[in-house]
């Protein structure tokens, strides 16, 4: 077969040149550079530097604190994503039943939306403040020894919480949109069909809303990997004893904190190629169960 | 097997809207009646209060006897097709139609048995893998049908179901549904805009106007013999020919042109003479003329559409005509036809009520 050659203009490169200089800048180079890094050991001034193969790698990827760190992040992704995007449904669902005072409900459900994730963190920090922090006397009230400046999983509530809280806003924009594209004679026919309102929501509501929910579960999953980042950072900083140090936070500790550029580089590598896997996992296997 | 009754039902939405002002109906077994109005009459409205979608806030419905106001729509025994066919998207068409049984607790392969038989019937057997979105338009209206059958309903609904389909396809999938109801011989109520659809399905007719039923019967006794204006000028197409006039005594008139033949009307009423397009004709000593815009051709026979040429005084100056002639009949535009009419086929209606004085 042959293909149909058009004469080809150079001004659509020019209007993409701009975004290939962004992307180029701000993620090709930091990413090269890093991969560079995790090869190299720098000494305590950072005057010389020496190859040192994947020495790294193998100090960091066989240190207790990392693999904490990867385990932390394993259940903290998993909670903040589910829990998220489950709240975030139940208003949504909830949401869309409401007649009277939609637009004003909405409204209020979608502020924390506008709201970034360190003021979020700063936020919660107040709330969970031993002194004056409202939310820290509440937990203390039942009688339960409350305290995430000690307790493991105390901390891990606490940013779990703000994490979930933050995100809940941005989940139930798409879900409520999702909810509304959903025709309403398919509803009705389902009603018809079925009596139950909870076995409808499973077989009928949820599938049609599968598209929705992958693309949810997808950028949760990135945002509970690194944009929480900043609410771990305004909160317990991976305290305590990095119990709540997420992997990305643990790249910033070790490398801006530690001085340790290789191992931070090292440790930013391998968390890409996580990322990496995930999402190859995702669309593979996931996506195919979804109906568009 | 079950009639429908309706008792002083109405409609009032939270908002003050009135949408049915008080129907009072009996559907009898196996009868198929369509609801048939302009849009916004409440004819869907309705049919939606049969089938549960709609709450009752007024009266009664009810279905073989026994009062299902307060029963969920999906244990009213009622079956409903849907105008934009409402499937489920995500499931086949055999999960489509497995699905209201499946819920029903209905052993799976009874289900299959039920569902590949109907699926014959509507001759989509062959479709019964696929999704909805591999279906044609004529495709998915039969599953909807099918959803509908395997159901096995004490009354079928149907919404405007063929209002999305062409021209070609609605009167082959009309003639269908007449068959299927008539074999399975099941209570069915329709709803349609389409005065054809209406006359050519129904049993019984009846024709809602804002709310209410203006007047219900066999399509032929609404068309030769109807109560008000409404109904006279809903029904038939093309649609009757309405004359404004008065009676001055002895004769209809329009101020100007006289139509006699008329007696014992009310002279202080402005009034309405409906004349159909088949009973006017062309005639030498007619009372109207008529000057031709434009003939549309149907092959057996020819519409002829013009305005009422008279006086300037006369009311009915200007106004537009139509009448129905054999296909030889071809006048060219701006011809000028001198139109006549039987009087004891034409209908008198008061302006004011729209009833029927003869």
């Amino acid at each position: 077969m042959k293909r149909v050659q058009f004469e080809h203009s150079p001004i659509p490169y020019l209007f993409v040149a701009p975004q290939l200089l962004i992307i180029a800048i701000f993620f090709l180079w930091p990413a090269g550079q890093a991969v560079y890094q995790s090869f190299m050991l720098e000494d305590a001034f950072g005057l010389s530097s020496q190859f040192v193969w994947f020495r790294n790698y193998s100090d960091t990827i066989f240190n207790s604190s990392w693999l904490h760190a990867a385990w932390f992040t394993a259940i903290f992704s998993t909670l903040v994503t589910l829990l998220s995007l489950g709240f975030a449904l139940l208003l949504a669902v909830k949401a869309n039943e409401v007649i009277r005072g939609a637009s004003t409900y909405k409204t209020l459900l979608m502020w924390a939306y506008a709201i970034a994730p360190p003021v979020a963190g700063l936020m919660g920090n107040l709330m969970f403040n031993p002194l004056i922090g409202d939310l820290y006397h509440f937990m203390n009230s039942f009688g339960y020894d409350f305290d995430h400046k000690l307790h493991e999983v105390d901390a891990g509530f606490v940013v779990i919480l703000i994490s979930v809280w933050k995100q809940v806003s941005v989940n139930f924009i798409f879900f409520l949109s999702g909810l509304q594209g959903i025709p309403k004679s398919v509803t009705e026919a389902a009603t018809m069909d079925c009596k139950s309102p909870t076995r409808r929501f499973w077989t009928i509501t949820f599938p049609l809303l599968a598209p929705t929910t992958f693309f949810l579960m997808v950028t949760n999953i990135t945002y509970a990997f690194f944009e929480t980042f900043g609410i771990i950072d305004t909160t317990t900083q991976g305290a305590p004893g990095g119990a709540t140090t997420t992997l990305v936070y643990k790249v910033f500790q070790d490398g801006f904190r530690g001085a340790d550029i290789g191992g931070s580089s090292a440790q930013s590598v391998v968390l890409m190629l996580v990322v990496l896997v995930l999402t190859v996992i995702q669309f593979r296997f996931i996506e195919r169960k979804v109906h568009y | 097997m079950a009639g429908v009754e309706l008792k002083g039902v109405r409609k009032v939405y939270p908002n003050g809207a009135e949408a049915i002002r008080g129907v009072d109906m009996q559907i009898a077994d196996g009868e198929l009646v369509v609801f048939v109005g302009p849009s916004g009459c409440g004819k869907s409205t309705l049919l939606r209060m049969v089938a549960g979608l709609e709450t009752i806030t007024e009266g009664e419905i009810s279905i073989g006897g026994r009062v299902i106001n307060d029963v969920s729509p999906s244990d009213r025994d009622v079956a409903m097709v849907f105008q934009n066919y409402a499937l489920y998207p995500h499931m086949t068409v055999r999960g489509n139609m497995s699905y209201g049984l499946k819920n029903r607790k209905i052993p799976k392969d009874k289900i299959r048995q039920i569902v590949e038989e109907a699926a014959k019937t509507l001759r989509i057997y062959d479709y019964l893998d696929r999704q909805p979105n591999e279906l044609s338009g004529g495709q998915r209206q039969r599953v909807a049908m099918g959803r509908a059958i395997v159901r096995n309903p004490k009354v079928f609904l149907f919404d405007e179901p063929l209002s999305n389909l062409d021209a070609k396809l609605r009167v082959q999938m009309r003639i269908e549904i007449k068959r299927l109801q008539r074999r399975m011989n099941v209570t069915s109520i329709y709803v349609t805009h389409d005065q054809t659809e209406a006359m050519t399905l129904a049993d019984r007719l009846a024709v809602i106007n804002e709310g209410r039923v203006e007047q219900m019967g066999a399509p032929m006794e609404l068309y030769s013999n109807p109560k008000t204006l409404f109904v006279a000028s809903f029904i038939g197409a093309p649609q009757m020919n309405l004359i404004p006039v008065r009676f001055d005594g002895d004769a209809l008139s329009d101020g100007v042109s006289r139509f006699p033949g008329f007696s014992d009307l009310p002279m202080d009423a402005d009034l309405v003479l409906g004349v159909r397009p088949d009973i006017l004709s062309i005639t030498a000593d007619g009372q109207l003329d008529m000057r031709v815009d434009l003939v549309e051709q149907h092959g057996g026979e020819n519409l002829i559409y013009g305005t009422i040429v008279g006086s300037d005084e006369g009311a009915a100056h200007g106004l537009e005509i139509c009448l129905k002639a054999g296909q030889k009949m071809l006048p060219d535009v701006e011809d000028t036809l001198q139109l006549g009419f039987d009087p004891t086929k034409a209908f008198v209606f008061r302006k004011d009520t729209g009833e029927r004085l003869v």
